[in-house]
């Protein structure tokens, strides 16, 4: 068989972008020599195709006469590639999704050619020298991504994939075996992750029943009782110091939003995402997802699915929330970290950056959602096992909060059609990581395609304001499985899977039920609209189809074409998990014997602290996402004279013509749970209130998240860690009125190597979302003008234990920083109300690097210089002066205020603390003393360099690690 | 004279239509916003619009060329009625991907006054990166309805392909003599090449949007519709700190000048 070949190239004169950013990625593999690099775009198009029409699609589809070289060519099955050429082709592997490929049918039928078989790739030349292993590693370490991508060496030319055969129905049954280790066993081999209390629950009804399960059942308990979708570690009761703590999540994170019983919670806990109230005809809602396992093994589809997925979380909230702003943090490995190093079978951290960076990107940017608010956070412990957090807020009208299921309703599934894309991915992601993820898991990866989820989104909106639906909810983890379980649990729902429209043939009825194929979303559709329902996707190029219908028996019964291979009640699916009790120690750490530690000099500590990467400027990453669509940004994640200041939340008015908004941030600092997991979520909660705050968000009207990354918590260390972490939780939020609306957890964050396993550090990252009245109120960090007064808001203690400034000079510290829970929620709103009468010019939080850090970045954020005392300020007991620079104590601030507002500032701040340390000046340098001893004189230039530099070099492959 | 009329159209992956529709309705134009599939199945309905604008957005997900699917359907279901809507003194923007389905499309560049055609696009940023970007602009002339000579704009720029290019220097000797070169980006110093990253893409002299030989068609990379208020800019705080506090009326974004200016002469 023959196939037709498109070549296409920039024309030489104008350069080659994608070939010179190869060549910039080359030293990172000492392979500078292999350039320069050519770059074309490859299409294979079927033989059946005319000369004419291929030229046609070649010249007014593919390519651009006007700036690029288009070649056409007959190419025989077989054939080679110039073997001189030192070539490499990429093209996605067969059934990964391939955005382009919908794009050119879609141009092709208006060119009125019916395409037929079609597959594109990219074709990297490398003109220099370069031997045959080189090229390998270049394509798997730099193209492309060997688990989802295949990679064509020297002269191979791509071929067209076979296509798989019709699939021929036939119902599986699986026996249950009697023995304990045979249940175990069975579990393992089916990949289910379902312990042994569980199989033996399930073997009781299966046995009650009279039957064996058909492997669908079997695989729908499992996705239905995974870690992922029922977080049976955090429902658990567990055993700790003595007591029997009941169902922990209750105990804690649930116990504070119960109790504190906030008026403007709408909806928390119980839907995709919380819901509170926003202005007069809107809510907000807001959710925060990991995706941590699938982007180990493929950072850019990874996060890209992530974002995709907690997206399709808002539109399945309440009837349906139109998303206005996206978060992410990434914590990974060191992106400096030396490649021969790494644990077997890991991505190198700056290949994950850049991956996921871009996956947030391309599928962010392409659903017209702001990306407002993140952070990078590193540590070695995450090299194996990175974690992925994307968040998304929504804003829904009021009357659209409420859903319900009822009998007679139709199942209809939109958007993308389903494939063998991540199954098993609710179990999978339960799993701990091992060398051989990457090759076992890799049908565990799901590539999306935002365009997809766009058009359902745009249908979504649309249906939810002409009131077609009852109910809605997201494919996610577990596909149509969890999807229509869910949906169904109090009713019933009898579904035909032949009905689902699948990408290619041959899908079994299991593979379409636990499918993780991305952009789907399933309504309970009363049968009066059915059809307008069906018309308006249609109207738009949305698939839809009629999986069932919810019915009253309180029963899940499957089908296909007819055929029945699965029914069991919602009540054993949804209740039937068997509770466990399980243990839990928590014991402190040993003191870090600090007598010998003698600090670095101050401005040196300074210096890389300006330059570690958790500090510098992220400036290459936030310009890749667009942060401003929609049109509703205030205060962007880069401000100051340069644009380049670190901002401390960002700031949004989601209605057009409207000044109400809200303040979005986050918290996070895993390393103080090395010392006591309790303090780092303390911690994390004020950091991300600080942060909110000190944009101008309300502190009386904010809601946070709480999202955990664990290691493995079948070991109770690790589950005490939790509990500690959990009481942390609910004693800030009730000291800051501050409830939690939701949260999700993600635990088995180990990665098991030859040598043993390594967990990653505790992580509890915590989202917060509060009002800001109007947004013409907000401030920035920036300093505003020379001669302002400078104020430190807070107490500060000797707090270095875990701190940035103890990292870098290869120390841990003892005590890390606690929450005074009796003045940290006033001290919030009195600043909250001089920001809100104008008193305030900048203000920035203190975090990472204590107050030296702030100091510097508000100064050359703003371009003035900055002279403090800090022996004027107030401490905890005597601090010497390395600890008054870089402790990190909480609910600090450090605030401009102009000389004619001072005394009503000082006023606001009766009873609390707040000292004036200096005030700005015009020369551009920093200057902090204690008493008349100078700590550090230094200019800001080469500190503002090295925060905007050294992140980037590293990612512009301008630094060597 | 009644309300203009302006038809925002969307396509499947259109993402800049709501604020682009408030923003001319901000200037006093009423917006429909319709889909594609609406105007292929009837492409009268643009004769009831005085103006059409294609918003920014990543048609059918850019997946080939930016804005490639969307153009060629422009050209065949909507080719005669563009040119009817133009023939009657209609006006065309096309913003960021609006921009590069109009240059995909031919109705950009467009040839000259004199019939002779001209070829240019928009191609991969320089940096081969996409990039959000705030950045200074300047119209230099008065070709273009939406535009005034002398103007200076602070827009922002939010793209992965807005690189311009020509295939030959006697297309661009042409574009600047025809004075349709509607924005160029602005260096520190005037009269100096921009470069990186003022200029943020490596576009061809400057080049950050162009006008058609009518001065009714006007494409531009940069974003007007998210500058409409003051508190939009990237450095509103610091202004506004110089004027002691923020003002307690919403003041215009530079953005606005272009719905303006569209409006203002739609009306006329």
């Amino acid at each position: 068989m023959s196939t037709w070949q498109v070549e296409i190239g920039t024309r030489a004169q104008l350069g080659d972008a994608l070939g010179q950013a190869v060549e910039r990625d080359l030293p990172w593999l000492d392979l500078e020599r292999a350039g320069p690099v050519r770059t074309r775009r490859l299409y294979l198009l079927d033989a059946a195709l005319a000369r004419t029409q291929v030229d046609l699609l070649a010249t007014r589809l593919l390519g651009d006469e006007v700036v690029e070289e288009i070649k056409v060519r007959k190419v025989e099955d077989g054939s080679q590639r110039d073997a001189s050429l030192s070539a490499v082709t990429v093209c996605r592997k067969p059934g990964v999704m391939d955005p382009v490929e919908a794009s050119v049918r879609r141009g092709a039928s208006e060119l009125g050619i019916d395409l037929g078989a079609f597959r594109s790739g990219t074709l990297y030349l490398f003109e220099g020298e370069v031997n045959p292993d080189e090229l390998q590693k270049i394509g798997a370490n730099i193209l492309a991504n060997p688990v989802v991508d295949d990679i064509l060496c020297g002269s191979t030319t791509l071929t067209f994939a076979a296509t798989s055969g019709a699939y021929v129905f036939e119902r599986i049954d699986v026996p249950l075996p009697d023995r304990d280790e045979d249940l175990l066993k069975l579990s393992q081999d089916l990949g289910l992750s379902l312990n042994l209390a569980e199989m033996q629950t399930i073997k009781a009804w299966f046995d009650e029943a009279g039957r064996d399960p058909s492997d669908i059942e079997l695989e729908t308990l499992a996705q239905t009782w995974s870690e992922h979708c029922k977080h049976k570690t955090f429902a658990a009761d567990v055993r700790f110091r003595g007591e029997v703590i009941p169902n922990l999540l209750k105990s804690t994170v649930f116990r504070a939003t119960k109790e504190l019983d906030r008026d403007f919670c709408v909806s928390v806990f119980v839907d995709n995402a919380g819901i509170v109230e926003f202005d007069d005809k809107h809510n907000l809602c807001f959710k925060v997802e990991t995706h941590n396992h699938p982007s180990a093994i493929d950072p850019y589809g990874g996060a890209g699915t992530g974002i995709g997925g907690v997206i399709r979380d808002i539109l399945g909230t309440g009837l349906g929330g139109k998303p206005v702003a996206n978060t992410n943090v990434f914590c990974l490995g060191y992106p400096d970290a030396d490649p021969n190093k790494l644990p077997a079978g890991t991505i190198h951290p700056l290949r994950v950056l850049k991956g996921v960076v871009s996956g947030v990107r391309d599928y962010g940017n392409r659903m017209g959602i702001p990306t407002v608010n993140g952070g990078l956070f590193f540590d070695e412990r995450y090299t194996g096992n990175p974690l992925v957090y994307a968040g998304t807020v929504g804003i829904i009208p009021k009357d659209r909060c409420l859903k319900e299921t009822k009998p007679g309703d139709k199942i209809v599934a939109l958007g993308g059609a389903t494939g063998r894309d991540g199954i098993q991915g609710a179990t999978f992601s339960s799993r701990e990581l091992h060398e051989d993820s990457e090759s076992l898991d890799g049908s565990a990866v799901q590539i999306g395609n935002a365009i997809t989820e766009k058009r359902t989104m745009d249908v979504l909106l649309q249906a939810r304001d002409r009131g077609l639906y009852r109910n809605v909810t997201d494919c996610g983890a577990g596909g149509f499985s969890s999807a229509v379980g869910e949906m169904g649990e109090l009713t019933g729902a009898r579904v035909d899977l032949a009905n689902a429209p699948t990408k290619y043939p041959g899908l079994s009825y299991r593979e379409i039920w636990i499918s993780e194929a991305q952009e789907r979303m399933v309504f309970a559709v009363p049968p009066e609209n059915l059809e307008e329902m069906l018309a308006l996707a249609a109207s738009e190029d949305v698939e839809a189809c009629v999986l069932g219908e919810f019915t009253d028996s309180k029963r899940l019964e499957l089908m296909f074409d007819g055929h029945v291979i699965g029914d069991m009640t919602m009540e054993f699916l949804h209740n039937g998990l068997p509770k466990t009790v399980l243990e839990a120690v928590w014991d402190e750490p040993a003191e870090e014997d600090l007598a010998d530690f003698e600090p670095a000099p101050f401005e040196t500590v300074l210096k890389k602290l300006m330059a570690h990467p958790n500090v510098a400027s992220k400036e290459w990453v936030i310009r890749q996402y667009d942060h401003e669509v929609q049109s509703t940004s205030c205060i962007k994640s880069l401000v100051g004279v340069d644009l380049d200041g670190p901002g401390d939340a960002a700031v949004h008015a989601p209605v057009l013509g409207s000044t109400k908004g809200f303040a979005l941030g986050c918290g996070m600092n895993p390393h103080y749970a090395d010392l006591d997991p309790y303090h780092m979520a303390t911690a994390a909660i004020d950091e991300a209130l600080r942060n909110v705050v000190a944009v101008g968000g309300d502190p009386d009207r904010c809601s946070i998240l709480d999202n955990f990354s664990w290691g493995n918590t079948a070991k109770p260390d690790r589950l005490g860690a939790l509990v500690r972490a959990s009481q942390g939780c609910y004693d800030a939020a009730m000291a800051y009125r501050t409830p939690f609306i939701s949260g999700k957890d993600s635990l088995n964050n180990e990665y098991a190597t030859s040598a043993g396993t390594i967990c990653i550090p505790h992580t509890l990252l915590v989202s917060a979302l509060a009002i800001v009245d109007d947004v013409r109120q907000s401030v920035t960090m920036d300093l505003k003008r020379a001669g302002s007064s400078i104020y430190l808001v807070g107490l500060t203690g000797d707090e270095l234990g875990g701190s940035l400034a103890m990292r870098v000079q290869q120390r841990r510290g003892n005590h890390a920083p606690q929450l005074d829970r009796r003045t940290a929620l006033p001290t919030l709103r009195a600043l909250h109300l001089a920001i809100k009468t104008g008193q305030v010019l900048s203000c920035h939080d203190l975090s990472e690097g204590g107050l030296a850090v702030t100091a510097a970045e508000s100064a050359f954020a703003g371009g003035f210089g900055l002279d403090l005392d800090l022996g004027l300020m107030p401490t905890r007991g005597t601090l010497d002066a390395h600890t008054r620079l870089f402790s990190e104590s909480l609910t600090r601030f450090l605030v401009e205020v102009a000389p004619e507002n001072c005394a009503a500032f000082e006023e606001g701040f009766a009873g609390l603390t707040l000292t004036r340390l200096g005030e700005s000046q015009e020369t551009k340098r920093l200057r902090l003393r204690l008493d008349q001893k100078v700590l550090i004189d230094c200019d800001l230039d080469p500190l503002h360099e090295l925060h905007r530099r050294s992140l980037t070099d590293i990612l512009e492959g301008n630094h060597r690690g | 004279m009644a309300e203009p009329e302006v038809l925002v159209l969307r396509a499947a992956g259109t993402n800049c239509n709501e604020e682009t529709a408030y923003a001319f309705e901000l200037a006093g134009a009423k917006t429909r916003q319709i889909h594609v599939n609406r105007l292929k199945e009837n492409s009268k309905i643009l004769d009831d619009f005085g103006a059409v604008v294609i918003p920014g957005g990543f048609s059918y997900g850019d997946d080939i060329a930016a804005g490639s699917v969307l153009a060629l359907e422009l050209d065949h279901a909507l080719g005669d009625s563009l040119r009817r809507l133009l023939s009657r003194g209609g006006l065309v923007l096309g913003i960021c991907n609006g921009f590069q389905v109009l240059m995909r499309s031919g109705l950009l560049p467009g040839p000259e006054a004199s019939g002779a055609s001209l070829s240019a696009s928009l191609i991969d940023n320089e940096s081969h990166r996409y990039i959000d970007r705030w950045v200074n602009l300047r119209s230099e002339h008065d070709h273009s309805h939406f535009l005034r000579a002398g103007l200076d704009l602070e827009l922002p720029v939010a793209h992965a392909e807005g690189r311009f290019v020509v295939a030959s220097d006697q297309d661009v000797k042409a574009l600047e003599a025809g004075r349709r070169v509607a924005l160029r980006y602005l260096g520190q110093k005037a009269g100096e090449a921009a470069g990186f990253p003022a200029n943020p893409n490596g576009s061809l002299n400057d080049i950050a949007g162009l006008s058609d030989a009518s001065g009714q068609v006007l494409g531009l990379m940069p974003h007007p519709e998210r500058f409409l208020f003051d508190w939009q800019h990237p450095q509103w705080t610091r202004r506004a700190s110089d004027a002691k506090t923020a003002s307690s009326k919403n003041a215009q974004g530079e953005g606005f000048q272009i719905f303006e200016n569209a409006v203002r002469y739609l009306a006329s």
